[in-house]
């Protein structure tokens, strides 16, 4: 274990720990922005920057060492900050009513952190590129002029979907987020898992409809067998939002583009409610308790008048592995090998 | 020595003597980028052209740079048991005329020459190397440079080439290391890091490949010293390399070369053919089971690939950005994460020399904390621009008044810029410093690979600091916001300054972000940057403050801040003006003094140069009030 000193408070870290684990193990706060516990380190936004030692160093990469001595507080790292804060906000597109991250934007926790002060801000030039949104994507929005460049989405997409779909291009200012051949992302291999959107640390990434739920509800994502661990987020009556469940074993928050997105089918009027069996040409509603009796009579007759064999199933992808063990169960008990399954089709 | 090599030695000067004794006048012109952009191949396509019509047999070489680029293009003459002649701004015409007089006959044209090398030349042209430009000079790092011809081995060899790396291979690896730490040679890429240090930290982990590589991506404006020194005398480089690749045990290496530079990348393809050809490259070398070879790496001519981690990025094939501390050395977990040996192209070259000639040679030249020499690349408004090699410690004023002979026009010397955009302006008052890494660095500049530019009283300082901003603002690699943000809002700021939208406070801001910016960048582009806006701030504050509080430039530079106008007094009505006017914003007629339409005028400064300078009467004008009452139409009544 290092012994580490924060601010004159006393902590004892493992090896290996950086700056700013440390830092939160003692209950301190040090501002962030390319930073992402999920995520490899990047070290571009330089507003973490803390006195290691009497050398400025960026916490979230500098690894502690036994004795060092932290100081979050001085008068330097107090002016980088605040500068490199201000740089990014002099071409940042500032209204934040209208943004789908106000009041939940690291930005906005990091500026009020660093302090703006107006009169500051009026000495600085401001230049926010005319970029236009990409709309591309149906589920999730690109606004160029909201992105601080911290990389974040294009490593998640590289390490936890590991896509790669998007990179950064061009260089200097004129960098941006984008995909192979600066294309819409439509016209990507992006799969739309939305993973980057939920880690954009600001607006830039955003729904294309949001709405802000009232309420939280856990659940499990039908999509699949995985059996996603989601919150379905719920204004009045209608499911508006899923989130992963970060806290779940299966899937630890994240979800694929149709357990996040896929939800427009709950409040749908068409929805399928209850079985449906097909008296005189026509689909009526019936108990689950008469549909399956009504399939178990069928399959007894096609038995007794064709052999076992004439008898076939097909598994869903939705069920999980122990449904899909019963399943063959079924069969093999009803004297048949005719089992398969939708994937492999 | 190893008995190979003698052989090859021997060969080579067998070679050249053979040559020199063959009675035949020898020419040579200067080929470089920057003799080739005067028109050089055409120069020696007439002499080809005219010695054949005139069937007269003599050695054309086509050599490197020599340094004198003022005078380009440059054909030295040497018949036989005679000096070596120069003639400057030779075109072809000019070209034809040298053969006629003094290789058909015996006039060596004084009306052309430049002057001559060596002893016993005529009485009236001068001597050059003892004259003002070289003697001042030691070349170290370009002796072969302008000398030999950089496409024949055997003349490098004649010249004592490629016997370090014979020497070398006799050594234990050790044993180099120790030379070139005593020598104190000091990295030549611009921070000056201790050579030996470098190379003993590579040969220290054990790996299984280890990498040498050259870096030449040299993106400074208006530096050339690199390029020259590969296309002068690539195999001073070569050896180098091969010498560090024996030292630290690697067997493989790279010249990263800007692809902006293809000469010197078509120099070096043919110089290493002819290196391996004679076995002092590639498998085996000279038989002493050493194996080392050598690939050229072009670049894409980013300015921060010049920087190491991104440097080796690149060659990875990665997006060029150099990475954020903490991260693991490159002499130790470099290129594909094995251990790796970056130098710049004049560290390896100068190294051959130090072990052929000893570390205490080294040492006798240059200071003691900078043993050596430095090569500039002089320009600006000086008399005679070019390549210049002069002992480290020499004053600054040296090199400006007897190198370069002085201010362009006898105008006043303002500031002195080097370390390119990195580096800073020293006035006038700092002319007497000496010039090595050091004290170069206390003064706010530094070394930097080595451009030199020398600014006069018509340049304007806030300007010089935007035109590096803009610089840097363009080559920031963009990875971290100090710099991608920082040289742009700086770049602004100045913008708005030397075009009349200065603010009270933004000398503060730009010394308060400048500030920020060296602290909290990832890279030396970042870190380095505001160099040239702190530095002409802190010698030039007045000029900054007369842009913002008076709309004033007062070197008369700033278009924005600056008006045209015709003195009626002195106004000979001779219409020059009126005609040369791209607009036609000046009315006048045959004895009436002529007159600028303000509203109309692009201040194109034509006017300005056209009225002949015995009248002297467009003048420029700058302030808020004359500004003002050019707005107005009135500017006569000011
Ligand atoms: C932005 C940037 C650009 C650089 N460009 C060059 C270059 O063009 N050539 C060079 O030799 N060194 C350049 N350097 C310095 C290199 O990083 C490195 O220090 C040098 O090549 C080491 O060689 P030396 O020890 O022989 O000086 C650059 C550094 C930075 C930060
Ligand atoms: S990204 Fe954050 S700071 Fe920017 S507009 Fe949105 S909420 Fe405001
Ligand atoms: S939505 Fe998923 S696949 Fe698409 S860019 Fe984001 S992380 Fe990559
Ligand atoms: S889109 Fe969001 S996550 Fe991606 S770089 Fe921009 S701000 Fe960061
Ligand atoms: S300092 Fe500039 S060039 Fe260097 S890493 Fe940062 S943005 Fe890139
Ligand atoms: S500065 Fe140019 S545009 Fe203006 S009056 Fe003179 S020549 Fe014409
Ligand atoms: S060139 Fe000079 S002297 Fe001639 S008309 Fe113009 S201002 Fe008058
Ligand atoms: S959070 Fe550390 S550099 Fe961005």
């Amino acid at each position: 274990m290092f012994k580490v000193t924060i601010n004159g408070l006393d902590i004892e870290v493992e090896k290996g720990t950086t700056v700013f684990e440390a830092a939160e193990k003692a209950g301190i706060y040090i501002p962030t922005l390319c930073h992402h516990p999920d995520l490899p380190t990047f070290g571009g936004c330089r507003v973490c920057m803390v006195d290691a030692d009497g050398k400025i160093v960026t916490a979230c990469r500098a690894p502690v060492t036994d004795g060092m001595v932290v100081k979050t507080d001085t008068e330097e790292v107090s002016k980088v900050r605040l500068s490199n804060v201000e740089l990014l906000l002099a071409s940042h597109n500032k209204d934040c009513q209208s943004c789908t991250r106000n009041n939940s934007c690291r930005l906005q926790e990091v500026s009020a952190f660093v302090g703006i002060n107006q009169e500051r801000m009026r000495q600085i030039r401001r230049s926010v590129e005319p970029v236009k949104p990409d709309d591309s994507n149906p589920f999730f929005h690109r606004d160029f002029t909201r992105c601080i460049l911290c990389g974040i989405c294009i490593r998640t997409c590289q390490e936890i979907n590991g896509v790669a779909a998007i990179d950064f291009a061009f260089r200097g200012f004129h960098t941006k987020v984008s995909v192979l051949g600066d294309k819409p992302i439509k016209d990507s291999h992006c799969e739309s898992c939305g993973e980057c959107l939920v880690r954009c640390p600001t607006g830039a990434l955003y729904l294309s409809r949001p709405e802000t739920p009232e309420r939280e509800v856990e659940s499990v994502c039908t999509y699949c067998g995985v059996g996603c661990g989601i919150k379905l987020g719920v204004r009045g009556d209608r499911v508006v939002h899923v989130e992963g469940n970060r806290d779940n074993e299966v899937n630890r928050g994240d979800l694929c583009v149709k357990g996040r997105f896929g939800f427009d089918f709950i409040n749908h009027p068409e929805r399928l409610k209850t079985p449906l069996i097909k008296k005189d040409g026509i689909f009526v509603e019936a108990s689950w308790d008469e549909a399956l009796d009504f399939v178990a009579d069928k399959m007894s007759d096609i038995k007794s008048k064709h052999g076992a064999d004439a008898l076939g199933g097909i598994s869903s992808a939705r069920c999980s592995s122990e449904e899909t063990y019963l399943f063959q169960k079924i069969f093999r008990a009803l004297g048949t090998n005719n089992v398969d399954h939708c994937a492999r089709l | 020595m190893i008995q190979k090599f003698d052989a090859i030695e021997k060969e080579a000067v067998a070679a050249m003597e053979e040559k020199q004794n063959n009675d035949i006048p020898q020419i040579y012109v200067g080929c470089a980028t920057c003799g080739n952009a005067t028109g050089a191949q055409s120069v020696v396509q007439t002499i080809k052209n005219k010695l054949d019509k005139e069937n007269v047999t003599a050695e054309i070489k086509e050599v490197g740079c020599i340094g004198m680029c003022f005078a380009e293009v440059l054909v030295d003459v040497i018949k036989p048991g005679r000096p070596r002649i120069s003639y400057q701004d030779v075109t072809p015409e000019k070209a034809e005329e040298i053969i006629d007089s003094y290789i058909l006959n015996d006039d060596h044209r004084p009306d052309l020459a430049l002057g001559f090398f060596g002893e016993g030349g005529p009485e009236d042209i001068e001597q050059i190397d003892t004259g003002d430009v070289f003697k001042n000079q030691q070349r170290v790092i370009l002796k072969n440079c302008g000398v030999i011809d950089p496409e024949n081995i055997n003349e490098y060899i004649a010249r004592g080439g490629y016997k370090g790396l014979a020497e070398a291979l006799e050594m234990k690896q050790e044993e180099i290391i120790g030379v070139l730490k005593d020598s104190g040679l000091r990295g030549r890429g611009g921070a000056g890091f201790p050579a030996g240090r470098k190379w003993e930290s590579c040969l220290k982990p054990q790996a299984d490949q280890k990498y040498v590589i050259c870096n030449a991506d040299e993106g400074d404006p208006g530096a050339f010293m690199d390029r020259s020194v590969l296309e002068g005398d690539p195999h001073s480089v070569i050896e180098g390399m091969i010498i560090a690749g024996y030292t630290i045990g690697s067997s493989k290496g790279y010249f990263y070369v800007r692809a902006e530079y293809p000469l010197a990348i078509n120099r070096l393809r043919k110089a290493l053919a002819q290196a391996r050809e004679k076995n002092l490259l590639g498998e085996n070398i000279l038989g002493t089971g050493f194996d080392f070879d050598l690939e050229i790496f072009q670049g894409a001519g980013a300015f921060v690939c010049g920087e190491s981690t991104a440097l080796v990025m690149s060659i990875e094939g990665n997006r060029g950005w150099p990475k954020p501390l903490p991260r693991p050395r490159t002499t130790e977990q470099g290129l594909w994460d094995k251990p790796t040996l970056l130098n710049n192209v004049k560290t390896f070259s100068v190294v051959p020399q130090i072990l052929s000639k000893g570390a205490d040679w080294f040492k006798s030249i240059g200071t003691e904390g900078s043993p050596g020499t430095a090569v500039f690349a002089l320009t600006g408004t000086i008399n005679r621009s070019g390549l210049i090699e002069v002992p480290m410690g020499i004053e600054l004023k040296k090199i400006i008044y007897e190198v370069g002979g002085g201010i362009l026009n006898d105008r006043k010397f303002k500031a002195v810029q080097t370390g390119g955009p990195s580096g800073g302006c020293l006035p006038e008052d700092k002319l007497h410093l000496s010039v090595d890494f050091d004290t170069l660095v206390e003064a706010g500049s530094m070394m930097g690979s080595g451009g030199m530019v020398v600014i006069d009283e018509t340049t304007c300082m806030v300007d010089v600091a935007r035109y590096f901003l803009d610089f840097t603002f363009e080559e920031s690699c963009g990875q971290c916001v100090p710099c991608r943000q920082g040289t742009q809002q700086m770049l602004e700021v100045l913008n708005d300054i030397c075009e009349g939208r200065g603010r009270e406070g933004d000398i503060e801001h730009l010394l308060e972000l400048g500030d920020s910016i060296i602290k909290s960048s990832i890279c030396g582009l970042g870190q380095t940057a505001p160099n040239p806006v702190l530095s002409t701030v802190q010698y030039f504050r007045d000029e900054y403050e007369a842009h913002i509080r008076d709309h004033a430039c007062p070197a008369l530079v700033c278009k924005n801040l600056i008006v045209f106008t015709i003195d009626e007094e002195k106004c000979t009505a001779c219409g020059r003006c009126r005609k040369a006017c791209p607009v036609e914003a000046i009315s006048g007629e045959k004895k009436v003094p002529h007159k600028i339409d303000q509203s109309k005028c692009t201040k194109c400064g034509i006017c300005f140069q056209e009225c002949p300078e015995r009248f002297s009467a467009v003048v420029r004008l700058t302030g808020k009030e004359n500004l003002a009452a050019a707005a107005r139409g009135r500017l006569s009544d000011v």
